[in-house]
């Protein structure tokens, strides 16, 4: 019950939002979000205390065996938090006044939706979540974003709604295959994939994996990511970035594989091959790009393809990391844009070598730019670290040299990063527009938040790994028994 | 008062964040008490553990918190305290101590006083934490941590983009060798199931290495230590980390972090002693490094370059001792070398400080008479690396020499002999060009030099004391055995570090080390006459040529790697920015997006609203089939 609230409390306040005043709708809309995070603590409390049923839902709703079924497990309570805990600091990040209430009415429809995806236990359910996902964010890339917003948007728009499609037709595929009363339920949709042949679920797992392929994105599906993350408005690329993206990595463990454990094994090589060159490919190009927001979108598609090997490796190493990362990379990366926009907004520019020095006149941005940056190379007692860590073990246990290969991400990111960092922030004063003044109240708060999560869950990673481990077990499980059949 | 060595790093970490949080507001004495007296009291109870485990040399693991848990792989916040780890807590926080006592007054009008020191208590919080842990995967913690500590030091003068690039070649050099020690503890994870040095070098667990998975777990856990301990290939980064201030040089990139390669490796040895091929490999990539970097440092002439060679070299000296299996020679270097070699660099830190900034040796001379304590304690500092008895030097050197000549043969032995004769040559070089002659520096300089003050010179004083009696730790069988003086570092090392090597030879090494010896003393007469009596100078850079250019370029290993390395990654970056990425995988999507445009933009005209209203429409719909379903 808790969980579907969890869901419902934002669509009504985005209905809310829409009747705000301008003037104060970014305040308004903070607020609201804090209302969701004070429901979480609450939904916290169940899940930790109650039985973990107090957090299902499970009612029928659509005549052809789609329930409105839902629920919270150790991996959903990560995403759900990342969700629930980003959203008020991608809304404080809000500049611009020419933002409406409306915009703050999509960005609460696109947290339903993401929460939705994440908690959804039933086929019909996720894909509605998963499709009702992309709607806010292509009205938020494509009304608010910069001059090549429609074109790229429309880009975006087709990729993700081809690798829709092709899911569907994986998922109905299943459904179809469910005995008697045909049902949606992930329960009996596991079942019934356990049941095909080997060909036909190489054949589900493909059509399936396109669609989470394109949405983390994995080379080579990943050309609209980088377009459309520079072109979207900064609270867009954190949205797609930060949270959406991590539709993809979470439906290859919930949705895939435990789904099709024999296609998923036919397949494997090959998944893991292209995510390894993703990561390599992507940190490749990062040494390249002089725009710092391209150079930031390039990492994480490296990011992203090391967190998907390590899903693909699919060992209780490789997934707890994958999820851990999940969390990790969402809060470096809204960081980074962030710091993107702050320094766009300084200097007027974003490309990297059109100004120097940039630590002389701002000393706090320098500091925590500097942490942030740490956590995004993985740097021990950052929470990067952990998942990094965890993700290439993971990796290591299916295929060493692989992991020695995904392992370059250690070196090309400190690389691009460090490069970066020092030709913007250090050396002498080289800044064409006068003064530049440090960080705000708004922009410190948020960065340093971004910060001290980035730390503190590098410390305590057990917070996090403790919660995920068991249902990792239980995804296992399930993947094992359906490659006993 | 085993139970409180969490306080041992914990203190300079309290320090820091003190230091970091309230920056400006502190004055610069409460800065320099904190920052000193931390280290200072951690270096007591450091001192304390060190005695306990004389009396009793055991290992105790104390538990603090769990870290990473996730099933059977399990990496927490563990103290392990045995003698290998109590000898490096008392070389890290007592020449930490002294070097922070030092920076006081080197640092002293530097605007960036607190930040400095701030770093610098972290770096000593890192660097215990390194060896502190119990388990390799927090000892990275400390070997990452220490890497983050030294890229911000090497560009604490940030506003030079050149130390700033210094700092991230450092960085990414660490980092090369890291990826490869990270591999190294995930093999050993997935061959014993255990990151735990306990468990991991259990004799029964070592049972589970094959020769193959024992070589390449031990390759790349010293691909690691090449990258932090500066060995060939990864060597090129620390004569540019020189560019830090010079306390920095001295405490980081030559006293302690770079031997974190050497604890690694003793640390290891009970694995290391399973693999012969990767043994070998140490022992010629460190004799390779050292007889280099030891021919560079001949022809440099920035005082602290020449240093900083001889730091390479002489931790080539101490792998090519850990190749032969002598871990307690390798360790007990380590342990003189931290002595002599931050001497040496506070002492060239004094002289720059003195000259107002000079580093070029060309440009110096005659300094005894301007800075007498400076100039005797150097003195002492380069009797002690040159291997002079009866000073630190000598006995350690001699008990590695003396190993390899035990295990390896005269062959290697010679390798040894000539690289010991080149480190007396070319200290002698530097300590003759310095501070005898006359000054040639400008009439300005000359008249501004002055003394250091004392709380720089007392550190100075004390570092020098230790160089000259730090050897009598380790005294070898042909000396102790007549005066009843037992080799107390190797029976101390004994239990940590496995195998503990004593030479068997003890007639010939007694008249190796007294060949050796008069050979030093003679080189050094060689040097007095050539530097000191005929006045000869290096000449001036541009007037070289030949094999000394070559050299004083150190074999261009930064253009070779620039051209191998650097250069082809980013034209194929480049390349497959512009083609593959460009032109192919997107214009094949631009392909299709066309076609699809012309389509949709016909479906329009069918269409004739506004989709944006049909998509509010649908999520309207699709919250009231909720409410109606839920409620």
């Amino acid at each position: 019950m808790i969980t579907a609230l969890l869901i419902l409390l934002p669509l009504v306040l985005a209905a809310l939002m829409l009747f705000a005043k301008p003037d104060i709708a970014k305040r308004l809309a903070v607020g609201f979000s804090l209302a969701e995070v004070g429901l979480f603590v609450f939904a916290t409390h169940f899940f930790t205390h109650h039985a973990k049923n107090m957090t299902q839902l499970n009612v029928s709703w659509l005549p052809f065996g789609a329930n409105f079924n839902v629920g919270l497990d150790g991996i959903s309570y990560v995403l759900v938090l990342l969700t629930v805990i980003l959203v008020p600091f991608i809304l404080l990040t809000v500049r611009s006044l020419n933002y409406n209430s409306r915009f703050y009415a999509l960005v609460f429809i696109m947290q339903a939706a993401l929460i939705g995806v994440f908690v959804a236990r039933d086929g019909f359910l996720f894909y509605i979540f998963w499709e009702l996902a992309l709607i806010p964010i292509y009205f938020i890339c494509l009304a608010y974003g910069d001059k090549n917003r429609r074109i790229v948007t429309l880009k975006f728009f087709i990729y993700t709604t081809a690798g829709s499609l092709l899911m569907l037709v994986g998922l109905l595929y299943v459904y179809f295959s469910t005995p008697g009363e045909h049902s949606f339920d992930i329960q009996s949709l596991y079942a019934a994939g356990h049941e095909l042949s080997s060909k036909e679920q190489t054949f589900v797992f493909w059509m399936i994996f396109s669609a989470f392929a394109i949405k983390m994105p994995i080379f080579p599906f990943h050309t609209w990511q980088p377009d459309t993350y520079v072109s979207a408005p900064t609270q867009g690329t954190m949205l797609l970035s930060g949270i959406m993206l991590k539709m993809g990595t979470y439906g290859m463990i919930r949705w895939l594989i435990p789904m099709v454990p024999q296609g998923y094994l036919v397949s494997e090589n090959i998944v893991l091959a292209l995510c390894v060159i993703s990561v390599v490919y992507a940190s490749c190009l990062a040494l390249v790009q002089t725009d710092f927001k391209r150079l930031i979108a390039y990492s994480s598609i490296a990011h992203v393809g090391l967190i998907a090997a390590g899903l693909t490796s699919f060992n209780l190493e490789g997934i707890t990391g994958g999820v851990v990362q999940m969390f990790a990379h969402g809060i470096s990366v809204v960081g980074l844009f962030y710091i993107a926009q702050i320094i766009q907004q300084r200097t007027q520019t974003r490309t990297i070598g059109a100004f120097g020095g940039l630590r002389t006149v701002t000393p706090h941005l320098a500091v925590l730019f500097l942490i942030i940056l740490l956590g995004s190379v993985a740097l021990p007692l950052t929470n990067g670290f952990v998942g990094e860590f965890l993700l290439i073990t993971g990796i290591f246990q299916v295929n060493p040299w692989l992991a020695g290969v995904a392992g370059l991400t250690v070196i090309l990111g400190a690389v691009y990063m460090l490069r970066s960092y020092q030709t913007m922030m250090l050396g002498n004063a080289n800044l064409s527009t006068t003064p530049v003044y440090d960080l705000d109240q708004n922009e410190t708060l948020v960065l340093i938040a971004c910060a001290f999560m980035i730390l503190f869950f590098g410390i305590f990673p057990s917070l996090l790994t403790n919660i995920i481990t068991p249902d990792v077990a239980e995804l296992m499980k399930s993947f094992q028994e359906g490659l006993i059949h | 008062m085993t139970q409180y060595v969490w306080l041992i790093p914990f203190l300079p970490l309290l320090s820091w964040a003190i230091i970091g949080v309230f920056n400006r507001k502190l004055s610069t004495t409460v800065t320099t008490w904190l920052a000193c007296g931390s280290v200072l009291i951690s270096f007591f109870i450091a001192l304390d553990i060190f005695f306990e485990k004389v009396r009793n040399p055991v290992s105790e693991t104390v538990h603090l918190f769990n870290w990473i848990r996730v099933g059977d792989f399990v990496a927490s916040f563990d103290c392990k305290i045995d003698p290998l780890t109590s000898i490096f807590l008392i070389i890290i926080t007592g020449v930490g101590f002294l070097i922070h006592e030092y920076s006081s007054g080197y640092m002293h009008d530097d605007e960036g006083y607190r930040r400095f020191f701030a770093y610098l208590n972290l770096f000593v919080f890192f660097m215990l934490v390194l060896v502190l842990a119990d388990n390799f995967l927090t000892m990275f913690i400390g070997w990452e941590g220490v890497g983050l500590c030294s890229y911000l030091l090497i560009s604490f003068w940030y506003k030079n983009i050149d130390y700033a690039a210094a700092a991230k070649k450092a960085f990414i050099m660490n980092r090369i060798g890291d990826l490869g020690l990270i591999l190294g503890i995930i093999l050993v994870y997935s061959v014993t199931g255990s990151i735990r040095y306990d468990e991991v070098f259990n004799p029964e667990t070592l049972l589970k290495f094959t020769t193959t998975t024992a070589t390449a777990a031990t390759l790349l856990f010293f691909i690691g230590a090449m990258g932090k301990s500066a060995q060939i290939p990864l060597f090129t980064w620390l004569p540019d980390a020189m560019a830090g201030p010079t306390p920095v040089s001295a405490l980081i990139h030559a006293a302690t972090m770079v031997t974190a390669g050497i604890y690694l490796v003793a640390r290891s040895s009970s694995l290391f002693a399973l693999a012969p091929f990767t043994n070998d490999f140490i022992l010629w990539i460190g004799l390779l490094t050292s007889l280099i970097s030891a021919i560079i440092a001949i022809y440099q002439n920035d005082i602290k370059k020449v240093l900083a060679y001889s730091t390479v070299s002489q931790l080539g000296l101490m792998f090519a001792a850990l190749g032969v299996g002598a871990y307690s020679a390798a360790v007990f270097h380590v342990a003189t070398h931290a002595f002599f070699k931050a001497l040496l660099f506070l002492g060239a830190g004094s002289v720059i400080h003195g000259l107002g900034g000079e580093q070029d040796i060309r440009n110096m001379g005659g300094v005894k008479k301007l800075m007498p304590t400076t100039y005797f304690t150097f003195l002492i500092g380069t009797i002690a690396i040159a291997g002079i008895p009866p000073f630190a030097g000598f006995f350690s050197k001699d008990q590695i020499l003396g190993s390899l000549m035990e295990h390896k043969g005269v062959g290697v032995y010679a390798i040894g002999f000539v690289i010991s004769v080149m480190t007396c040559f070319y200290m002698f070089r530097l300590f003759f060009l310095v501070f005898s002659g006359s000054f040639r520096g400008t009439h300005d300089q000359e008249h501004h030099a002055h003394e250091s003050p004392l709380n720089m010179t007392m550190p100075l004083i004390i570092l020098a004391l230790f160089s000259m009696i730090a050897g009598f730790v380790g005294v070898p069988h042909f000396i102790g055995d007549s005066l009843h003086l037992p080799n107390f570092l190797n029976h101390f090392l004994e239990s940590a570090v496995g195998v503990t090597e004593e030479s068997k030879f003890p007639n010939r090494e007694e008249f190796l080390a007294g060949v050796l010896t008069v050979v030093l003393l003679a080189v050094t007469f060689i040097a007095r006459a050539i530097f000191m009596n005929t006045k000869s100078v290096p000449s001036a850079d541009s007037a070289m040529s030949g094999f000394p250019k070559l050299v004083y370029n150190k074999f261009y290993f930064d253009e070779i790697y620039n051209a191998l390395i650097t250069k082809p990654l980013n034209s194929i970056s480049a390349f497959t920015n512009k083609f593959i990425e460009n032109r192919i995988i997107d214009g094949f999507v631009d392909d299709i997006k066309i076609v699809t445009t012309r389509f949709s933009s016909s479906l329009r005209l069918v269409q004739q609203g506004k989709v944006d209203g049909y998509f509010f429409g649908m999520v309207a719909f699709i919250i009231l089939i909720f409410l109606l379903k839920i409620l």
